[in-house]
């Protein structure tokens, strides 16, 4: 029977692990979210997911190549971690997309040290960008349970054929309590039928293997040509261009199935109808801003909002609809490509370049390392960057905006840094 | 032991391996997989074996394999044998982890060691050639006192190598076993005990593979410089079934040092040991009389 719990983010990535009958885990516990480990474990002994096995493995680099191995055994696979627990798993990250294995990873996202921090920001999930990864973000604790189930039926349909990461802002929604609806195990197989892989070792004819060594040519053989590493690799980016019809496919079919979906499928808006002011942010940041768009309106800012979901693949076609209506675009980053600004930001500014009405995007740095993400911050730096829309001296400068930054405490200011740089 | 007239004639490397000419590694690789049989699935980290699989999705093995990531032996196998008992088919098939010293004694230590304590179900081979021979011959922590290697180009080693069979025994493992890649008939009915002991853990063999360009020999003496890593005591054959050590019939002799050749005998031919000084063949020597005296021990204590 459905349930409804009230659960933390965690534990909704624990109940969706459950409702969705994996049958291998193998995780490795980091704050924040060791409680999703906990939580399957609990589950495993007690005997209330009798088909899965659950390895209890030494690091997250082996938590995630027992999934590589699992999943090329045929099995539906599921594992979860954050900050130095993700980066630690990198190569393996690259190896399951690589060898296009339908694992879904969820990330409590977490700044990344050094300096030591367990406090949130997307530094940790966004870095994990060209891993061949699908990747989408949640708003709350029913979209990661719901996002799970939608990014195993993703993940495993074969014109896509790759895993998926569901990311969910640590501790804002990985130990907040939230109700969460847990549907009949019976409509979730429904919804998600078993795995059809493409790789199951065991069934493997001899004399084939998987993720051999591929060279940059094809291989011309009597048994007919193999494809060289380029041709696996833009095998790759198309299943990334075809996902995105599937993602919206199956966000429409859980809407029917289950009464719940996340706008599109690939974004979530917020009063953008009349809206002339975009906000464009993801998890924590773009559920922030809905606060922001109410106070902008109240002072007669027609503000409105664009919670990305979909991160990869990114979703250009639709964002270039959307933000090509406004002539003023806010990006609000809680994650720095260093060197260069707010990932989301220039690849907002990528996708839009070729659109004749390209809005001015303006962008921001916030929240890193948990740093609390006040409205008033994102209202100010909406009326700073509508204010500044026209000047042209800002709109060409190339340094990145850090908001609530608290130098002068420190007694340090940002014109002194710069002198003394000089 | 197998008359060698009654071994399978079946085999599960096919012509078209890209390993070098005279290698001691395919040579043991060639047995173990006849022991392992068609119900096996092999997973390969980076090593000379990855080089062995050729390339493009079709092998020259005659079972299944998959390529893993340099550290991820033991983990992969983990991953495999879960996958097939959450499946139930964890009695028909055999999992094996294929993997190199570098790969064992270094970079997959941590992960072997988390699969033998957590007793995942898969047997695991460390085909130790003594060096990254497949990187071009760098130092690992298997290679022996005074080798020199492209990390260790002059002076060579001046560590003598981890006692790794120490470490595994640490993890009470079911069955451990040392083999040789001269010794063919002993080395596959350790693979056959491995492979019957399913469901008892990790089971953990260790054959050195003798390794022409590494260790620097003319090809067609591989099965010689194998053998005499064993004749001359420096590499004992021995088997662990629940903690009780035996010592294979191939090399029993040689616990008496009278029977033994001299180590020169094994270390003069070879290149990488061409620079080596009476001082270090002193360390050679003492270094086999301290592990005989250590598998006397253990004989001693079982037999009490």
């Amino acid at each position: 029977m459905p349930e409804k719990l009230v659960i933390t983010g965690n534990f909704a990535a624990a109940y969706a692990c459950k409702s969705a009958n994996v049958d291998v885990v193998a995780a490795y516990p980091i704050t924040p979210q060791s409680p999703v480990v906990e939580k399957i474990s609990e589950f495993v002994e007690s005997g209330e997911m009798p088909d899965t096995q659950f390895i209890c493995v030494e690091s997250e680099h082996s938590a995630m190549a027992a999934c590589v191995g699992a999943a090329e055994a045929g099995a539906r696979v599921f594992t979860a971690s954050s900050a130095n627990g993700l980066a630690l798993m990198f190569e393996l990250l690259c190896w399951c997309a690589g060898a296009r294995l339908p694992a879904v990873v969820c990330i409590a996202s977490r700044a990344l040290g050094a300096p030591w921090t367990v406090w949130t920001d997307h530094q940790d999930a966004i870095s994990m960008r060209d891993t061949g990864f699908m990747h989408q973000f949640c708003e709350t604790n029913q979209e990661i349970y719901d996002s799970v189930l939608m990014a195993y039926r993703i993940a495993e349909d074969p014109r896509v054929f790759l895993p998926m990461f569901v990311t969910y802002d640590g501790y804002l929604l990985s130990h907040t309590m939230m109700p969460v609806q847990i549907e009949d195990p019976e409509k979730v197989r429904d919804f998600l039928p078993p795995l059809k892989t493409h790789v199951d070792v065991g069934e493997l004819g001899e004399t084939r293997s998987v993720s051999a060594v591929i060279p940059p040519d094809i291989t011309v053989r009597p048994e007919g040509n193999t494809p060289g590493y380029m041709e696996y690799r833009y095998a790759m980016q198309k299943a990334h261009e075809y996902a995105i019809d599937v993602i919206e496919e199956v966000n429409r079919e859980f809407k029917v199935k289950f009464g719940r979906s996340y706008g599109n499928g690939i974004y979530t808006s917020y009063k953008i109808e009349d809206a002339d002011i975009l906000i464009f942010g993801i998890g924590s940041v773009a559920s922030q801003s809905r606060m922001a768009v109410d106070q902008l309106r109240s002072e007669g800012i027609k503000a409105g909002l664009i919670s990305l979901k979909l991160f990869r693949p990114f979703p250009v076609k639709h964002l270039r609809e959307i933000f090509t209506r406004v002539p003023l675009v806010v990006v609000f980053d809680r994650d720095v490509a260093y060197g260069y600004e707010g990932v989301l930001a220039y690849e907002l500014k990528a996708a839009l370049y070729p659109c004749q009405n390209r809005p001015i995007i303006r962008s921001y740095i916030v929240g890193l390392g948990g740093r609390n993400i006040p409205t008033d911050t994102l209202t100010k730096a909406v009326k700073r960057a509508i204010k500044e829309k026209d000047d042209s001296s800002v709109q060409l400068d190339p340094h990145t905006d850090f908001l609530d930054l608290d130098l002068d405490r420190l007694g340090l200011s940002i014109e002194d840094m710069q002198k003394e740089a000089q | 032991m197998v008359k060698i007239s009654e071994y399978p004639e079946e085999e599960f490397i096919l012509p078209g391996t890209r390993l070098c000419a005279g290698c001691g590694l395919q040579l043991a690789y060639r047995w173990a997989l006849k022991a392992f049989g068609h119900d096996t699935i092999v997973t390969l980290p980076a090593s000379c074996s990855v080089v062995a699989g050729g390339v493009g999705g079709y092998s020259p093995l005659k079972i299944p394999a998959v390529y893993d990531c340099f550290e991820t032996g033991a983990s992969t196998a983990s991953g495999l044998a879960g996958a097939l008992k959450a499946k139930g088919r964890e009695k028909t098939k055999t999992v094996v982890a294929w993997v190199g010293d570098g790969g064992t004694y270094d970079i997959g230590l941590q992960a072997l060691s988390a699969a033998a304590e957590r007793g995942d179900d898969f047997v695991y081979i460390c085909a130790n050639n003594q060096a990254y021979m497949n990187t071009g011959i760098q130092r690992s922590s298997a290679s022996p006192y005074g080798a020199r290697t492209t990390t260790t180009p002059i002076l060579g080693k001046k560590e003598i190598s981890k006692n790794m069979l120490k470490i595994m025994d640490a993890h009470g493992l079911s069955y451990m076993a040392t083999a040789s890649a001269a010794y063919p008939q002993d080395l596959f009915e350790k693979c056959q005990k491995a492979k019957e002991m399913q469901g008892q853990g990790v089971r953990y063999i260790e054959i050195l593979c003798s390794c022409p360009p590494g260790w620097g020999y003319g090809v067609e003496n591989s099965v010689k410089m194998a053998r005499l890593a064993v004749e001359t005591g420096y590499w004992p054959l021995w088997e662990r079934i629940h903690g009780r050590i035996t010592l294979s019939k191939a090399g029993s002799k040689f616990i008496d040092p009278e029977k033994r050749k001299p180590i020169t005998d094994f270390l003069t031919p070879q290149v990488r040991f061409k620079h080596l000084k009476q001082d270090a063949i002193s360390v050679w020597e003492n270094y086999i009389a301290g592990v005989w005296k250590e598998i006397q021990k253990e004989l001693d204590e079982t037999n009490q």
